[in-house]
């Protein structure tokens, strides 16, 4: 029962880890918390969905073209919402980032109709079986594409030029201008890498829960983002770690304390770990000088 | 009739997120939490003890002030984006307890409540909502929370009790919110949890912003247009909300400031009432 839940857990928690990448590179960068991010995690997992279901297309494919339009809505948003924004205050951009997300949101419940639909499971059923436990091939599949899309991710930002952009973007984005890094393309970069990673994390759980909604994204949405603060925000291997700890953390807490609860365990967990280490788990505390 | 009390349940909204996050600089996204403490706790008062309303709205309220000073108090290290994911969680957490708590109704929430709010109950709150932050604003403790949103380190070095007054700003707003949402649930007579969740919060702050923030008169505008522009695009109802969301996108690029953005209105009569109150001080 224990290693059952720990590893449903883990599944949940990789789609969190996922989600929470989009969030803490675009606030690396920015220092902006993206709240439409869960709806690009929605429009994922709804492009996937329309690509198995209408085009049909075999599931890889529907995965990496969901993908590739979640990024091209990621850089759009960046442009449209955020970019003229780049100059004014934090707070404005904030309700810039909500304004976009009700707009989606309601732009599917427009277009799709408000309903729940069924995702259709592309995948044959198969069992592993290992003594008690029974692990479904979907929860293995979940936890190998959020590896390998995580290790990729890592790699380019540490190896790549393009990732030393990033990442000199992030620690200052004024500097990295006068270093001659074009500042405007590394962000519109960061908003597609995090949108892209929000979609499969998006199709991964429409899968795996055999659902999609246009108000999908709201709960996930804001878990992701617990998961990235959780981790230290801004902190790449600590929104992954953010993730699963969450993913754990809810699953368990859902099982053992009370399911009805979930999600304010989820909270709560934030909550504690803010008051004790504001920074996150990986994140450094940095002193306020005057 | 209807859209103008929601007008004016929403500016007592808006004002008292304004002292914290307009005034004060501490940014709020769980404002709707406490309008939740204030409407459970005066309905279930109204309804199961048959307290009259009034004391039921103000106990309402000083138990939104009480949750106020409990969540203030905890939150006081945390800065900037952090204060507002824990005010987040705080809120969403309430919603939470709500949806499971007996007393609360649950997901169902409470119905029959008796219809006590009409327009001339809110008109009078609203007038008082306004003096008394209006008050605030210009004594000693309101020029401390100015200061604290402009240099917070510069103020403590002033001798100001940042702690204090930071969980008196969240007190006396959480008391005001606390006195709305008493007033909402006596209005609609009915109430569940998902009238005081993530998103009920974001409207209060897209009205403290949309209307300018650090600004009275701002919150007043910000509420009225917000609270109103859904009501004339009934017409359209089906794209209201989509309209509402690219309208904040569009304000926030155009008019950053807000609507009035420097412009602090004044009608005739409060220059005169200012002219009196100042007298005093």
């Amino acid at each position: 029962m224990f290693f059952q839940q720990l590893i449903n857990g883990i599944t949940l928690g990789s789609t969190y880890a996922l989600i929470a990448l989009g969030y803490t590179m675009v606030y690396g960068v920015l220092k902006l918390i993206n709240f439409a991010h869960g709806e690009i995690y929605m429009f994922g997992a709804f492009v996937g969905m329309i690509m198995v279901t209408t085009f049909r297309l075999s599931i890889i494919p529907a995965f990496i073209i969901s993908m590739l339009l979640s990024s091209l809505l990621g850089m759009g948003i960046e442009m449209i919402a955020y970019r003229p924004l780049r100059k004014s205050t934090r707070i404005t951009a904030l309700i810039s980032a909500i304004g976009v997300s009700i707009f989606l949101q309601n732009l599917g419940i427009l277009i799709m109709g408000p309903a729940t639909r069924p995702f259709p499971r592309s995948i044959r059923s198969y069992y592993v079986n290992l003594g008690a436990i029974k692990i479904d091939i979907l929860q293995i599949i979940i936890l190998i594409v959020s590896i390998i899309l995580m290790v990729a991710l890592h790699l380019l930002v540490k190896n790549t030029k393009v990732g030393k952009a990033m990442r000199a973007t992030a620690l200052d984005k004024d500097a990295a201008y006068l270093m001659g890094i074009n500042v405007n393309r590394i962000i519109t970069i960061t908003f597609a890498i995090g949108s892209a990673l929000g979609a499969a994390a998006g199709v991964l759980i429409g899968l795996y829960f055999n659902s999609v909604s246009p108000l999908m994204g709201s709960m996930p949405g804001l878990k992701g983002f617990v998961a990235a603060v959780l981790g230290g925000i801004g902190n790449i291997p600590g929104a992954m770690l953010g993730g699963v700890i969450l993913g754990v953390i809810e699953t368990l807490g859902a099982a053992y304390i009370s399911s009805a609860y979930r999600d304010a365990i989820a909270f709560a967990v934030l909550i504690i770990i803010l008051l004790v280490k504001p920074s996150g788990i990986m994140g450094v505390n940095v002193r306020e000088k005057v | 009739m209807q859209v103008l009390v929601l007008v004016f349940i929403n500016i007592i909204l808006a004002i008292s997120l304004n002292l914290v996050t307009g005034f004060t600089g501490q940014l709020s996204l769980g404002h709707a939490a406490f309008m939740g403490i204030g409407a459970y706790t005066s309905a279930i008062l109204t309804l199961k003890a048959s307290i009259p309303f009034l004391p039921a709205l103000l106990l309402g309220g000083i138990l939104a002030a009480i949750f106020g000073v409990i969540i203030g108090i905890p939150t006081l290290r945390l800065k900037g984006d952090y204060l507002a994911i824990a005010t987040l969680g705080f809120g969403e957490i309430l919603k939470i307890i709500e949806l499971n708590l007996k007393i609360t109704g649950g997901t169902v929430g409470l119905r029959g409540i008796r219809q006590e709010t009409n327009i001339w109950v809110v008109s009078v709150a609203v007038v008082i909502t306004i003096f008394i932050i209006y008050r605030i604003m210009k004594s000693r403790v309101g020029r401390s929370f100015i200061a604290i949103r402009e240099d917070e380190v510069a103020a403590e070095a002033m001798g100001i009790d940042t702690a204090k007054y930071k969980v008196l700003a969240f007190a006396v707003a959480a008391f005001f919110a606390g006195i709305a949402g008493g007033l909402f649930a006596h209005f609609y007579r009915y109430i569940n949890p998902n009238s005081f969740g993530f998103s009920r919060s974001i409207e209060i702050l897209s009205m403290v912003v949309l209307g300018g923030m650090g600004k009275i008169s701002g919150s007043i505008v910000g509420a009225a247009v917000l609270t109103a522009a859904p009501e004339l695009l009934r017409s359209i109802s089906a794209y209201r909300q989509l309209i509402y969301g690219i309208l904040l996108v569009v304000m926030m690029i155009v008019r950053p400031e807000g609507i009035l953005g420097d412009v602090d209105v004044k009608i005739p009569i409060q220059r005169k009432l200012e002219k009196l109150l100042n007298k005093n001080s």
